[in-house]
């Protein structure tokens, strides 16, 4: 199946898990990663019950934060 | 490696007025543009809500944060980096910014506003295992 990630048009296998497609991306820091998919704000917990489909748009933010101490 | 940021004057003044108007609060913000070889190019600054509207913590919109993304990928261009300001401390990674700062490849800037007459804006680039390098920026016309 076809689905964006990052922008990119790529091809993965039907059923896959958000948890395995942040593996075999090689997502940096993964565990300090937002998801989107379908501009849909994605809960940590539901990663690896989350199945992407044909034609999501998965986006990966890093939480982006900080402090003056 | 010598990286260099090359920023417009124009969107310096506005990462400048965006801080200033956020005081007391500390303020934060992305920046799109291009990388070639160690020359890293500015091209659009994203003002960004701190959420936590506090003097010593910031943390970004993630739903700006995504608007930015997207927005910047219709230009054709990418994040290179983000900022925030330091209202009452210098211009250098904090502890806390360099453990929350998980995007090795991107530039990370500091507007300190500690002393109101004198603001001081560095970049700096923080790796995997927190090493902070300085790197330059190059304001231009």
């Amino acid at each position: 199946m076809t689905i964006t990630v990052a922008g990119n048009k790529k091809e993965y296998e039907e059923g896959i898990t958000l948890t395995a497609l942040i593996d075999k991306e090689q997502i940096e820091n993964a565990e300090y990663v937002t998801v989107t998919i379908n501009d849909d704000f994605v809960d940590r917990d539901a990663f690896p019950t989350t199945v992407i489909k044909e034609g999501d748009v998965v986006e990966f933010l890093y939480f982006m934060g900080g402090g003056a101490r | 490696m010598s990286i260099v940021l090359k920023l417009k004057k124009s969107d310096y003044e506005k990462i400048l007025a965006h801080c200033e108007q956020g005081l007391p609060n500390e303020s934060c913000g992305l920046l799109a543009g291009t990388v070639e070889g160690e020359v890293k190019t500015v091209t659009k600054v994203y003002l960004l809500t701190n959420i936590d509207a506090s003097n010593e913590h910031f943390s970004m919109d993630p739903k700006e944060q995504l608007a930015a993304l997207k927005d910047a990928r219709a230009d054709g261009v990418s994040i290179i980096g983000n900022f925030h300001s330091h209202p009452e401390s210098p211009s250098r990674p904090s502890e806390e910014d360099k453990r929350l700062a998980y995007d090795s490849t991107i530039e990370y800037l500091i507007l300190s506003l500690q002393e109101r007459e004198n603001p001081v804006l560095r970049a700096f680039g923080i790796d995997q295992d927190k090493n902070v390098t300085v790197h330059e920026i190059d304001i231009i016309e």
